[in-house]
C-alpha cells in the first residue's frame, strides 16, 4: 500500500524529517507514536501533499504510484484521507453540501458515477447515526461552532463517506473525552478491512487501547527509532519516551517551527 | 422602426448643415456621429419620436451637464474619459451583422456559457446570433405579456411607455433621481437610449418575476439605460436585472439610471447580476459602469430591497439607495462585489431615514483577488424627524492573495438621538488551512476557492430568486478563475 524510503522533509529550510522509512501493507493498521515535535504531523501533511513541506530527498510510493508527483486533491482521489488534528472552519458552507461536493469530486476522479441528492442524504444519515452525530450538525456550516468532539466525529464521518484506501488519523484522540473517544474508535474500527490501511498518529497510548494496531513505530528526531507490535505502545505508556533515551520536550521548538 | 416626424428631421437638419450628407438624410442610419452636443440630443429624441416635453427635459439635462464636473471622490482610477470621443446613439444591430450560427461566435465566450450552465438555446441569443433562427422567443414573450396584461401590470420598454403611458412617465421620470442629480445621471437624462418601465397597479401582486431575459430579443438596451418602476399601494413586484452570462457589448462607457417609487404597503424587490466585460488579465479594456440607482419609499410601511451581485466591469461606481420617507418603511441592501485581475469597484448604498420607525439593513460582501481594488462606501443618514429609526450594517471584506485591496468607507450621520445604528465590519483572507482542507477532501484549488467564496457570500445569495442564485454561484466561480495558483 504505502512505502516510504529515506524521506527528508524541510519546512522553511529547516529539516523536520531526516531519513524516515516506513512500510504499510494493505489491510494493516499502523500507529506512529512519538514525543512532541518529533515530526508526526509533518509526516501526515507530507502524505496529504500540503504546500510548504518540501521533500528534499527520498520517495513515497503509494499503490505503485509516485505520490510526490500528485496534487493534494489527486491524492484524495487516489484514496488518501487525512483526519485533521485541527479541523478547519468554513463559514457559510453547510456541512451537508460540502460533504456532497467532496464525495462527488472524489467519485469524478475515480471515474465513478456522481451521487444524487436523495441517495446521498440516505447515505450520510446512516453514517451519522453510526457515529451518534446529531443530524442538525449537518445543516450547520463546516466545523463552525462545533465542539472539539463534534469536529473529530465530523472527520470520521468524512472518512466513512470517502472510503479511503489509506486513512491517516492525526492526533484524532486529542481533546476527546472518553465517551467521544470510544465513538471515534468504533468508527475507525468499523472501517478496518483487508483492502484498507490505516495510519494512526498519536502521542498517547490511550487511543490504542480501543484501536489495536498491527504495528507500532516510534518517531523521534525525524526518523523511526523503534518498531514493534502493539505491546510496544503499552511499554512506552509505562516507561515513557525516556526508555528510548528521548526527552519528551526536546523537540518542542521544532514542532513550533513546523 | 418608428416613423419619423418630418418636421423633426427638418429641425435637426436646419440646426447644422453638417448633417446634410451625414446620417440624418438617411433615416435608417444606425449611428449618430461621435460626440455630444444639443443636436445629438435632438437626434436621439427624434429617432424615438418623443414628445416635445421629453426633448426639452433632455435638453435641460444636457445644458446642466455641461456645467458639471466629473466626480473624483471615488476610489477608482481610470484614464480621462473623452466624452466627445464616444457614440451616443446606436440603433439595435441589424440581423445581417449578427453571427449566423454559434460557429461564428468566439469560442471563449461559448466556453463561459458552458461553465455557467446556460441552456443551448439561450447561449445563441446571448452571443447575438440572430435569435429567431434558433428558438422562438417571441411566442414565449407573448404568453408572458398576456398574463401580465391580465393582472394589469405594465412591463415595457421605456420608449414604448413614453408613447403608451405619457402621463405616468411625465409624472414619475426624474422624480427620484432628478435630471441634474449627479454628473452621470445627468448625462443619462440627456441621452438615455432605452430601458424598462414597470407599473404595478394597486393591490396587485405581480404574477411572475420580471426579468430582462424575457426581453433578450426586444431591446439592445445599450449603454444609457433608464429604468422606472412604480409600485402602487399594496402591490408587490420582483424585478431581475442583468444576466449572469457576459453579453456582447462594444460600448465602454455605461451610465444607467434606475428609479423606484413605492407607495403605501407596497414592496419592490430589485435583483441585479452585473457581468459586463471586466477587461483582460492585464486590465486592458473593460466596461466603465457608472450607475445611479435610487428608490423612494414614499408610502407607509413600504419596502425596497436591493440585491446585487457585481462581478463584471473594469470600473464599478454604484450606490443603490433608499429614501425612507414613509413611516415604517424598510430599506434593504444585499451586495456581493467581486474584483479580480485589475478590476476596481467602489460600491455601497445610502439609506436616508426621513419617516418615523423606518429601518434599514445593509449586508455587503466584498471579494478581492488578483490586483482587484474593492471599496465599500455607504451612508446611513437619520434625519431629526426619524423617530425610532434603526439601521444594521454588516460589511465584510475577503481577500484572496496579497496583491489586492479592500477598503471600507462608512458614513454615519444621525440627527435623531433615539436612533439605533449598528455597524459591523470584518476583513479576512482565504487561509491556506481552508484551501488545503478542501483539497484534501478532493476539491481542486479553484473549486475550493469557489466553495469558500460562495459560503462567505451566502447571506446575500440567499436573497436572490432561486434560479438566479444558482447561476450567481457559478458566476462567482468563473469570475475567480485563475485567482489561485
Amino acid at each position: 500500500m504505502l512505502s516510504i524510503r529515506n524521506l527528508h522533509v524541510a519546512v522553511e529550510g529547516k529539516e523536520i524529517l531526516c531519513g524516515l522509512d516506513l512500510e504499510i501493507a494493505t489491510g494493516e493498521l499502523h500507529a506512529i507514536m512519538g514525543p512532541n515535535g518529533s515530526g508526526k504531523s509533518t509526516l501526515a501533511y507530507v502524505l496529504a501533499g500540503r504546500e510548504g513541506y518540501d521533500v528534499t530527498a527520498g520517495e513515497i510510493v503509494f499503490r505503485g504510484k509516485n505520490l510526490l508527483e500528485l496534487a493534494p486533491e489527486e491524492r484524495a482521489g487516489d484514496g488518501i484521507f487525512l483526519a485533521f488534528q485541527y479541523p478547519v472552519e468554513i463559514p457559510g458552507v453547510s456541512t451537508m453540501a460540502f460533504l456532497k461536493t467532496s464525495v462527488n469530486s472524489v467519485r469524478r476522479y475515480r471515474d465513478e458515477k456522481e451521487i444524487g441528492a436523495v441517495e446521498f442524504l440516505k447515505l450520510i444519515r446512516a453514517k451519522a447515526k453510526q457515529l451518534k452525530m446529531d443530524e442538525k450538525l449537518l445543516q450547520r456550516a463546516v466545523n463552525v461552532g462545533f465542539s472539539g468532539g463534534e469536529k473529530k466525529r465530523n472527520e470520521i464521518l468524512q472518512m466513512a463517506l470517502l472510503e479511503p484506501r489509506l486513512a491517516v488519523l492525526d492526533e484524532t484522540d486529542s481533546g476527546l473525552d472518553i465517551d467521544a473517544l470510544k465513538i471515534v474508535a468504533d468508527g475507525v474500527n468499523a472501517m478496518r478491512s483487508p483492502e484498507r490501511s490505516t495510519l494512526v498518529i498519536t502521542h498517547y497510548q490511550r487511543l490504542l487501547g480501543y484501536i489495536v494496531p498491527d504495528r507500532v513505530h516510534v518517531l523521534a528526531q525525524g526518523r523511526i527509532v523503534a518498531d514493534g507490535g502493539k505491546e510496544l505502545a503499552l511499554e512506552l505508556e509505562e516507561k515513557g519516551y525516556a526508555m528510548l533515551g528521548l526527552d519528551d520536550g526536546e523537540a518542542a521548538a521544532r514542532e513550533t517551527a513546523a | 422602426m418608428m416613423a419619423m416626424n418630418p418636421d423633426t428631421i427638418e429641425t435637426v437638419e436646419a440646426a447644422t448643415g453638417e448633417y446634410k450628407y451625414g446620417f440624418v438624410t438617411d433615416i435608417e442610419s444606425e449611428f449618430a456621429p461621435k460626440g455630444l452636443n444639443e443636436d445629438i440630443v435632438r437626434f436621439i429624441s427624434a429617432k424615438k419620436d418623443e414628445p416635445e416635453w421629453l426633448l426639452q427635459w433632455r435638453l435641460e439635462a444636457f445644458r446642466h451637464w455641461q456645467t458639471m464636473a466629473e466626480p473624483k471622490w471615488s476610489r477608482v482610477r481610470y484614464p480621462t474619459i473623452d466624452f466627445q470621443d464616444a457614440y451616443y446613439y446606436a440603433a439595435p444591430k441589424s440581423p445581417d451583422d449578427a453571427p449566423k450560427s454559434l460557429d461564428e461566435v468566439d469560442p471563449k465566450l461559448l466556453e463561459t456559457y458552458e461553465k455557467l450552465g446556460i441552456p443551448l438555446a439561450e447561449r445563441a441569443a446571448l452571443a447575438g446570433v440572430a435569435v429567431d433562427a434558433v428558438f422562438d422567443s417571441v411566442s414565449v414573450a407573448t404568453t408572458f405579456k398576456a398574463e401580465l396584461e391580465k393582472a394589469g401590470v405594465i412591463f415595457s420598454s421605456m420608449s414604448e411607455a413614453v408613447h403608451d403611458h405619457p402621463e405616468l412617465i411625465r409624472s414619475y421620470l426624474g422624480s427620484v433621481v432628478p435630471q441634474a442629480d449627479n454628473f452621470y445621471a445627468t448625462l443619462n437624462s440627456a441621452v438615455f437610449s432605452d430601458g424598462t418601465f414597470v407599473y404595478v397597479p394597486e393591490g396587485v401582486r405581480c404574477p411572475m418575476e420580471l426579468s430582462t431575459y424575457f426581453r433578450i430579443n426586444a431591446a439592445n438596451t445599450g449603454q444609457f439605460e433608464r429604468t422606472l418602476i412604480i409600485a402602487e399601494a399594496g402591490s408587490y413586484v420582483s424585478y431581475l436585472e442583468g444576466c449572469t452570462a457576459p453579453m456582447r457589448d462594444e460600448n465602454q462607457l455605461h451610465a444607467a439610471v434606475v428609479e423606484l417609487v413605492v407607495h403605501d404597503e407596497a414592496a419592490i424587490k430589485y435583483s441585479t447580476v452585473q457581468n459586463w466585460y471586466p477587461g483582460d488579465a492585464d486590465g486592458k479594456g473593460g466596461i466603465y459602469n457608472f450607475v445611479t440607482k435610487r428608490g423612494l419609499c414614499r408610502g407607509r410601511n413600504s419596502k425596497i430591497s436591493w440585491t446585487q451581485v457585481e462581478t463584471g466591469s473594469a470600473i464599478t461606481w454604484k450606490y443603490p439607495s433608499c429614501v425612507l420617507e414613509g413611516d415604517g418603511s424598510v430599506g434593504e441592501f444585499y451586495s456581493v462585489a467581486l474584483t479580480n485581475n485589475h478590476q476596481q469597484a467602489d460600491t455601497g448604498t445610502k439609506m436616508i431615514h426621513i419617516g418615523r420607525n423606518t429601518s434599514s439593513t445593509i449586508i455587503s460582501k466584498g471579494v478581492s483577488a488578483g490586483f482587484g481594488q474593492n471599496t465599500y462606501r455607504g451612508l446611513v443618514k437619520i434625519l431629526a424627524g426619524a423617530e425610532g429609526a434603526r439601521n444594521y450594517t454588516q460589511c465584510d471584506s475577503l481577500l484572496i492573495g496579497d496583491t489586492c485591496g479592500a477598503h471600507t468607507v462608512p458614513y454615519i450621520e444621525v440627527a435623531n438621538p433615539g436612533a439605533q445604528v449598528e455597524h459591523e465590519a470584518t476583513t479576512s483572507k482565504i487561509s491556506d488551512d481552508q484551501l488545503f482542507y478542501c483539497q484534501q477532501r478532493g476539491l481542486s484549488a479553484e473549486e475550493a476557492v469557489s466553495v469558500i467564496v460562495n459560503g462567505y457570500c451566502k447571506e446575500v445569495l440567499k436573497e436572490l430568486p432561486m434560479e438566479f442564485a444558482v447561476e450567481a454561484q457559478k458566476l462567482l466561480a468563473v469570475s475567480l478563475e485563475g485567482s489561485v495558483g
